[in-house]
């Protein structure tokens, strides 16, 4: 785990140095090429603005509403009633939340991490959830926005599967490494 | 079925905001959210032409089609459909490589220029491609080595081992993972037929 973390604190600076370096060596004209690219970012960013702006809307809306407290709400008397631990329901507004916005989902699983604890079943379940899902929902609409394309055809529903698998895999999983 | 997600979540929003009694907050949170969504586009234009830039003189130099020619074979089994030399290539495995390292903020600059070079080979373009639906699967779903930031949660909460739900991590990417490549890779040959 050690090697992992000291790669990504070194990988940054390293690509900064390598990539420049070894394309002055290759005879690369370096500052001009490099803001003959970085004019790209510009467009980039500005054409994904107004999808950036549609979606967070729309998502913040929903969030601040306090709906997803409700459901979590209303579920725990059912799984209390299915034998399960009652807690388990307030995994679920982080679990609608995790394809839809990553900082929306990031702060439910502080906010679960803290109430019950970093080291409990539902703060190391919440902690594998927001570390592996991607927000789908999100990635999807600006990459698509970006380029313009309007019929997503399955890619939604793909994405929505493997966020599906990704939450049945960590239930089984923080299940069978720490119970 | 993006209009209508968009749509019910609004509604639902505001819906639920009048019946909790605090309808005022969704005037607040529609602003604050715009205002947001800008605060985002800026931060990104700062590092996407910082990335842009850099991935401009790699590709001078002749890194990236170095980097399509080491990993390409496996990748480019994963997209039948791009030419064999495609500069998409470069980009989805610069795109994979931020995501598996955890450096987020330089995913997203590859990932956009992956999805441009990507339409540029799309014969239909305001249709989605094959290509571009597996990329956006690989994209949403990579594993995940070093999930930094749940990690800096836990540290702050006092948890006795912050990182011991890294190995729990990649094992649920791994499998989302694996399953969202079987699944695409289903749905095309489906298709084909």
């Amino acid at each position: 785990m050690k090697v992992i973390a000291e790669i990504s604190r070194w990988a940054i600076p390293l690509l900064l140095l390598l990539i420049p370096v070894l394309a002055y060596l290759r005879k690369v004209p370096v500052y001009e090429s490099f803001v003959a690219g970085a004019e790209e970012g510009f467009k980039t960013g500005v054409r994904i603005l107004p999808f950036l702006i549609g979606m967070l809307v729309s998502i913040r809306v929903f969030v601040d509403s306090g709906a997803l407290e409700m459901v979590s709400h209303w579920l725990q008397p059912l799984f209390a009633f299915l034998g399960l631990d009652p807690n388990f329901a307030s995994i679920i507004p982080l679990a609608i939340m995790r394809p839809l916005s990553g900082s929306g989902a990031l702060g439910v699983a502080t906010q679960l991490i803290n109430q019950h604890g970093p080291d409990s079943f539902i703060g190391r379940l919440a902690s594998t959830l927001q570390g592996s899902t991607d927000t789908t929902f999100f990635v999807l609409t600006v990459y698509f926005g970006s380029v313009g394309i309007k019929k997503y055809r399955y890619a939604l529903k793909l994405g929505l599967l493997a966020d599906i698998v990704g939450l049945i895999v960590s239930v089984w999983i923080v299940t069978k490494v720490f119970y | 079925m993006v209009n209508l997600i968009w749509l019910l979540m609004l509604a639902t929003g505001i819906i639920v905001s009048a019946l909790n009694g605090h309808i005022e907050s969704v005037t607040a949170s529609a602003m604050k959210a715009a205002e947001l969504g800008v605060e985002v586009a800026i931060e990104l234009i700062g590092v996407m032409s910082l990335w842009l830039g850099l991935m401009r003189l790699a590709e001078e130099a002749g890194f990236i089609r170095g980097l399509a020619r080491l990993f390409g074979p496996a990748v480019r089994r994963l997209f039948p459909s791009l030419k064999p030399d495609s500069p998409a290539l470069g980009a989805i495995i610069m795109n994979l490589s931020a995501n598996i390292l955890g450096l987020g903020n330089a995913a997203t600059p590859f990932g956009l220029k992956a999805m441009q070079e990507l339409q540029k080979e799309n014969p239909t373009p305001d249709v989605a491609s094959p290509a571009m639906i597996t990329f956006l699967a690989l994209n949403t779903s990579c594993i995940t080595i070093i999930p930094a930031t749940i990690i800096g949660v836990r540290l702050k909460a006092n948890s006795v081992n912050p990182t011991e739900i890294i190995g729990t991590t990649i094992v649920a990417t791994g499998c989302a993972m694996t399953v969202a490549i079987i699944a695409d890779y289903l749905i095309r040959r489906r298709r084909r037929s």
